[in-house]
């Protein structure tokens, strides 16, 4: 039981640390891959609180193709986020 | 922005792992998690490595609109005329007739848990199948029509 608060201490953990990531990062591509750790880690999080079918579903769409997309929009504008002054 | 030579190899590699786990769980799906849509989703994700990997001009030797379109299609005319095949018997839409008739898909069953036999089920599996068939259809066309709506810069 221990064990198992902890593991989900720790992906809570991780979940905030990569949210935090993909809103502090100014290089796009960095930030896209951030939100793909996080679809990721809460894929597991789904997986854990055993619900394997929404994880897979999670796993496929959130890490999978919403980071295709943004990759794609990055490569058609631009990478670095600009300060505005 | 070009990708580097690692990244295509790499997209090279898993594409085909990522259509065979997603056609695994598309044809487990009565039996284990998952199910069509998230195997099409699955297959889509192998697609999408290839699309993000490469431009649109390598990518079209692969993918192609119409092929992905036809998928869609033939998906949804799969799932729809699976549903309607009940009338003809005389049963409601969607009715499973198939089921413990000892045929193609409905292996006759004892009741309790399922020690993997696949070949049961009778509708459900070519429900997923349909479903799988019409979510990497459009799941993947997004994608393409996306890369191909995209003007690259010239670095």
């Amino acid at each position: 039981m221990t064990a198992f608060l902890v593991l989900q201490a720790l992906v809570l953990l991780g979940l905030l640390a990569t949210a935090v990531m993909v809103v502090a990062f100014k290089d796009l591509l960095a930030a896209a891959i951030a939100s793909a750790a996080f679809s990721l880690l809460l894929a597991l999080e789904f997986y854990i609180l055993q619900a394997p079918d929404v994880a897979i579903a999670e796993a496929g769409i959130g890490a999978g193709l919403t980071t295709a997309i943004f990759i794609i929009a990055i490569r058609g504008t631009k990478r670095h986020e600009e300060h505005d002054q | 922005m070009k990708m580097t030579k690692i990244v295509r190899t790499t997209a090279d590699v898993f594409y085909p792992f990522c259509l065979a786990f997603g056609l695994y769980v598309v044809m487990h799906g009565h039996l284990t998690p998952g199910g069509g849509f998230q195997g099409g989703a699955v297959m889509a994700t192998g697609a999408a490595l290839l699309i993000v990997a490469r431009s649109y001009e390598d990518i079209t030797g692969r993918l192609r609109k119409g092929v992905l379109k036809v998928c869609e299609a033939t998906g949804l005319m799969l799932f729809l005329l699976a549903g309607l095949s009940g009338l003809l018997k005389g049963l409601p839409f969607m009715a499973n007739w198939l089921t413990q008739t000892g045929g193609w898909v409905g292996k006759v069953m004892e009741f309790g848990p399922n020690g993997g036999e696949l070949a049961t089920g009778g509708l459900i599996p070519l429900l997923n199948v349909g479903v799988g068939i019409e979510v990497l259809g459009g799941l993947s066309i997004i994608l393409l029509y996306m890369i191909s709506g995209t003007k690259e810069k010239k670095p």
